[in-house]
């Protein structure tokens, strides 16, 4: 496109106070020849919107260049048709007029002629310079639009996956469920009851599994395969090829978005040793408990009768880090529960239930505070230090009482354990140590393979995984999990999240809860996968840059397969073919960069964000010779979270040395390092990068952004030993929205150190 | 196809700007309402969520910066619901819009403040300081735009804002405005607010300033708080050796909120990080019932267990009383674990108040299912109107978004047919 460019400078909040306005505009108009450039006193008015609509209806102006405001705010009035116009925000305001204290004295009064600090003038114009380069550089958004499917495939039949199955099809979308056992319903139909899912919450309901299990069989919508497994999901969302494999038969079939709903199984009961399940007979499990319920009778394993005096022992593996580290949320609930199931079964049955805490969540606390009026049920805290055996099969529990401070021993006909879940998504230890067994026969059998060792490992590490989704991914088929088998997520403020773009979990594969919860959760998931297919079918990504209608694109012909881009990605988007050249799928993407920051070959670029971009922004920096004393700092920073924050330093009216120039990126992780080599060779007399907290707790929205800009910047040294330059003069933060009021002294302290170094000698050059 | 209906959210806190920007993404207009002049709700006043302990501005800004690329997404701030009429897919809504006395040629620029000579008590920071008649509720607000507090405005008779403001966005005599909106499908997402401390007998919170809630606590650590984030004591700014953290402070209890508000079990252990990260020496102690850590939350209350300066105690704390010689005070209970009776002396309370659903007070004028607290039930066979979050149970942030995420679905299945 050719283009032509208008640069509109507002005058209003300050701007033309602090900064001489003639002299911006030869910036725009002498060096960067912009053919117009207007300013005016209040630019996010009406009579100055009017201004730049005019130039582009009556001018032909394609390209706006708005020095005003930061772009968090007028978003609105200086909206332009993203696919026709090029537009490009100089935040003069907030990161420059609000953020400086002019040294010259208090701003004279209006009307007067100003006299303006260099310092702020230099950056003002720095920003501008920086903004031509952007928007001359950038190009017009090509969505990527292709045939795309819009029907979903939802994994697992239980209550999570009708759910899903059932709200997608009355959003009138096409479903496809897949259900590994012959039956729907999963762990909701082994129920005999469930606890009160209703106002006032004082009684148990029926499941209404049944009824649910036909709505599902009888929707036009849905298309449902039982006995039926996964063979491999291959493509990207809107485009995902599925073959599902169902007795000995393989069918293939293009869907949009994937809805995980694998559930859960119980943890393994007979794992928690000292508490005798497996051992004597009578000990006994809530699931085993529910099995005999909806059979109709509980009674003894050992004799068949029925049990006079039960004791729950609660957290059954749960809240035990040599277990299961979590609270399994829904065995409190369950045993209270059955417990009444005993007490209706037999009203002379007494019911102990020996537990850490009580946890009836909200409105449950309605049915706990129902249970303990039952005098025949009673609650004891306690840890349980084991179980015995005596004669009749009966059973003597040990547990330090904590209420009274002293140990108990309870005797009791038959224990009931309340055993904790695991996700689906987890493999179980079995099937993994058995695989690692065979792994090592085979290796025995075979001494010649060179880098052996290296390889068996990689390919234990992938079996760590369950079978269930089967990607044709190259990071591996299914989605990455974050702890204790659950799938990585942005949990918290975008808790369906995960890592695999279209696929998204709902129900205990994401974390423990009751079955009301799943539904619920099914139901957000049904619309998110909605959501993926609407907006991928519009060539526009998906959270956290929703609506973003670029994509990376990767000029091949230069690429050397060294495979960063595809290993680094956070989200698996890229495969390879056999030769390890990169291939995209753009749908996968989230546009957050990383590839293009892992690049050596600086081969991959965004229509309006690239490495050439940054580094002409870079070097559009006017850098003042060694003499006049006025380092040049860039800061690197996250476009959403600590650019923001440098907002607040304006908003704040708080004041930042002017030194520093603010570049925002759409993840710490796109930085390319030859960003650094370029600001370096500049006479750029260092480099602070900001980005989001990373490891466990992390805040990157893009996962593993900010986590691989510190990994690569480790690696920066061979740059800077190159130019003789000190290590010291590139900074790192990890850095938090909230934190704004550090960052003055963020910078003065890094150009304090700066000062130390010395200027960069690369400046005079 | 006929004209589409708009899906009407009610409430911009973090469940329904969740429903309205889910709604938008998938293509469907939705209108939003805000009763107060931001959106954000309670999250926006919290310091940090548990447990990831990271700032709630984080998300927000991320949604906001979804708000603003969307166009269909429509908002209305300081407007409230006065009548509902229609059915499901086809509803006529009347919305009361309050004046705003600034438009929207506001550019935040913050002249006015400086000349506006009228101070009122600052509900951003439950009451702990104060702004002028003509404020921003706080920097990161969206939309970012000064709003005048008209009940303590000196209105014309001043005009000191409007002579200063050199973008004429003041407007004194701007005047409260009905609306009519057409809507497919209601979500109600109106949350909660915290439980009025002050109706607990023997707690001394509205004669003790050391006294404090949860809510309160979480602008004391916020740096943008009234104290910049330095948790002192309110009295005399005395720095924290030990506190108190008094759970189900009106939850769990049959003469207050007979539920469990489920999240204040958690947010105490978070500000009991709050308070040793800032009080290395201090002591904080934890009276509670049960301590309800559910799901993954489970091992934070493990990490928060670590610390042995946390001290654990369950039981009921019956009486909070002043230490007369100093500005301390002396909680008193049971210790249910040991019998003994506890008597411990702290500089500060934190009173662990729960969740108490908003749209008690003013109940949908339509026809819907309340649980006996007050909380909606969600009859799913009654299409049309939704409530999300903590409009129908009280729940934590991550809750909340699932639930609104899945409301924005329901929303949608009745605005399509």
């Amino acid at each position: 496109m050719d283009k032509k460019v208008g640069v509109y400078i507002c005058t209003g909040c300050d701007i033309g106070e602090s900064l001489d306005i003639d002299k911006l505009s030869t910036v725009a108009t002498k060096k960067y020849k912009v053919p117009i450039c207007k300013s005016h006193s209040f630019l996010c008015g009406e009579e100055g919107v009017d201004l730049i609509k005019k130039d582009i209806e009556g001018e032909g102006v394609n390209t706006v260049i708005i020095a005003a405001c930061s772009p968090r705010v007028n978003y609105d009035v200086f909206y332009f048709d993203p696919l026709s116009i090029i537009s490009e925000r100089v935040n003069l305001r907030e990161q420059v007029v609000w953020c400086q204290k002019p040294k010259n004295g208090e701003g004279s009064e209006k009307g007067e002629t100003a006299q303006v600090d260099e310092d702020i003038q230099m950056m003002g114009e720095d920003y501008l310079r920086m903004g031509i380069v952007k928007a001359q550089k950038s190009e017009l958004p090509e969505p990527f639009k292709e045939e795309m499917a819009k029907s979903i495939l939802v994994v697992g039949g239980g209550i999570t996956g009708m759910t899903s199955a059932l709200e997608s099809a009355k959003a009138g979308y096409q479903v496809v469920l897949v259900e590994k056992t012959p039956k729907l319903g999963g762990f909701m139909a082994k129920l005999y009851k469930q606890f009160p899912k209703r106002p006032p919450y004082h009684d148990m309901e029926e499941t209404g599994i049944e009824s649910k299990i036909k709505e599902v069989e009888e929707n036009q919508n849905i298309k449902v395969f039982t006995s039926a497994e996964i063979e491999k999901i291959a493509g990207a969302p809107g485009m995902f090829d599925v073959t599902i494999r169902q007795n000995g038969n393989s069918e293939t079939m293009r869907m949009g978005s994937v809805i995980l709903a694998a559930g859960w199984r119980p943890y393994d009961a007979a794992k928690v040793d000292h508490l005798g399940f497996g051992k004597y007979p009578n000990v006994v499990t809530s699931v085993m408990i529910e099995e005999m319920a909806l059979k109709g009778r509980i009674v003894r394993p050992s004799d068949g009768k029925e049990a006079k005096k039960i004791a729950f022992i609660q957290c059954a593996g749960s809240r035990d880090e040599n277990h299961l580290p979590y609270c399994s949320a829904v065995c409190c609930l369950t045993s209270l529960k059955q417990a009444k199931y005993l007490r209706e079964q037999d009203p002379d049955t007494e019911v102990y239930i020996l537990y850490k805490d009580i946890r009836s969540p909200g409105q449950h606390e309605n049915f706990y505070k129902k249970v303990q009026e039952d005098e025949g049920i009673f609650f004891t805290k306690g840890e349980i230090t084991g179980v015995e055996e005596e004669a009749g099969n009966n059973l003597i529990i040990e547990a330090d009482d904590t209420l009274l401070g002293e140990k108990i021993k309870l005797k009791a006909d038959m224990v009931v354990l309340a055993v904790g879940l695991e996700p689906n998504t987890k493999i179980s230890e079995e099937k993994f140590e058995a695989f690692k067994k065979e792994m090592a026969e085979k290796d025995a059998a075979d001494q010649a393979a060179p880098d052996k060792t290296e390889k068996e490992e990689e390919i234990i590490e992938s079996h760590k995984v369950p079978n269930i989704l089967h990607l044709q991914y190259r990071q591996g088929p299914e989605i990455p999990e974050l702890q204790y088998g659950f799938p990585d997520s942005h949990f918290l403020c975008f808790p369906y999240e995960t890592r695999r773009t279209g696929i998204y979990t709902a129900g205990c594969a994401k974390h423990p809860m009751d079955g009301g919860a799943s539904a619920d959760d099914a139901t957000g998931a049904a619309l998110k996968a909605i959501q993926c297919m609407e907006l991928t079918a519009q060539g526009k990504a998906v959270h956290p840059r929703a609506g973003d209608q670029t994509y990376p694109e990767f000029f091949l012909q230069r690429c050397t397969q060294c495979k960063r881009c595809t290993i680094e990605c956070p989200f698996g988007v890229l495969d390879e073919d056999e030769k390890g050249t990169p291939k995209p799928n753009p749908t996968r993407c989230r546009r957050c960069g990383v590839c293009m920051g892992a690049c050596p070959e600086r081969i991959v670029s965004f229509k309006n964000y690239s490495v050439d971009i940054i580094s002409s922004m870079l070097k559009a920096i006017d850098v003042p010779e060694e003499d006049e004393e006025k380092p040049r700092i860039v800061a690197l920073v996250c476009e959403n979270d600590a650019y923001p924050a440098i907002d607040m330093v304006g908003i704040k009216r708080l004041t930042y040395n002017p030194n520093i120039r603010v570049i925002p990126l759409r993840c710490l992780g796109s930085t390319n390092l030859v960003w650094i080599a370029d600001a370096m060779s500049k006479g750029i007399d260092g480099l602070i990068m900001m980005g989001c907290k990373h490891g466990d707790d992390y805040q990157c929205h893009f996962i593993k952004g900010s986590e691989l800009a510190e990994v690569r910047l480790g690696k920066v040294q061979d740059t800077l030993n190159k130019l003789q330059l000190e290590a010291e003069r590139i900074e790192i933060h990890q850095f938090s929205i909230d934190e704004y009021s550090k960052i003055p002294a963020i910078f003065d302290k890094f150009l304090e150190k700066i000062d130390e170094i010395g200027p960069n000698p690369f400046k005079d050059f | 196809m006929a004209e589409e209906k708009s899906i009407l959210v009610v409430g911009g806190g973090i469940s329904g700007i969740t429903t309205a920007v889910e709604a938008a993404e998938v293509g469907y207009k939705v209108i939003l309402l805000e009763k107060s002049p931001y959106l954000g709700g309670r999250v926006a006043k919290m310091n940090k969520y548990f447990p990831k302990l990271c700032p709630p501005s984080c998300g927000l800004e991320i949604n906001f910066k979804r708000i603003k690329q969307n166009n269909n997404i429509k908002i209305l701030t300081q407007a409230e619901i006065e009548n509902i009429s229609g059915q499901a897919g086809d509803y006529d809504v009347t919305v009361k819009l309050s004046p705003r006395l600034v438009n929207e040629k506001c550019t935040s620029c913050n002249k006015c403040v400086d000349v506006c000579p009228v101070e009122r008590s600052n509900e951003f920071n439950y009451g702990m300081d104060k702004t002028r008649a003509i404020y921003l509720p706080h920097e990161m607000a969206f939309p970012l735009r000064y709003v005048i507090d008209s009940d303590v405005c000196e209105g014309a008779e001043c005009g000191k804002c409007v002579e200063v403001c050199d973008y004429k966005a003041i407007d004194l005599d701007m005047k409260p405005e009905t609306r009519n909106i057409k809507a497919g499908s209601i979500v109600y997402a109106t949350g909660w607010k915290p439980f009025d401390a002050a109706s607990i007998e023997n707690f001394e919170y509205d004669k003790q300033p050391n006294v404090i809630t949860n809510v309160m606590m979480e602008r004391l650590a916020a740096s943008n708080g009234p104290t910049k984030g330095k948790i002192v004591r309110p009295s005399d700014g005395k720095e924290i050796e030990s506190i108190a953290f008094v759970q189900c402070a009106g939850s769990r209890d049959e003469n207050y909120l007979p539920y469990c508000s489920t999240v204040c079990c958690l947010a105490s252990l978070k500000q009991a990080i709050y308070v040793r990260e800032q009080y290395p020496d201090s002591k904080v102690y934890i009276f509670y019932i049960d301590l309800r850590a559910l799901g993954k939350y489970e091992t934070f209350y493990q990490q928060v267990q670590k610390d042995e300066n946390i001290i654990f105690h369950k039981g009921k704390i019956a009486k909070i009383a002043e230490y007369e010689p100093t500005d301390d005070l002396i909680v008193e209970g049971e210790d249910t674990i040991s019998g003994n009776k506890i008597k411990e002396k702290v500089n500060m309370v934190v009173l662990a108040t729960g969740m108490a659903p908003s749209i008690a007070d003013s109940k949908i004028p339509s026809d819907i299912t309340y649980d006996e607290f007050g909380f909606v039930f969600n009859d799913l066979q009654k299409a049309g109107i939704y409530a999300a979050g903590v409009a129908k149970k009280p729940v934590n942030v991550a809750s909340s978004i699932q639930d609104a995420t899945g409301m924005a679905l329901k929303a949608i299945q009745c605005v399509r047919r």
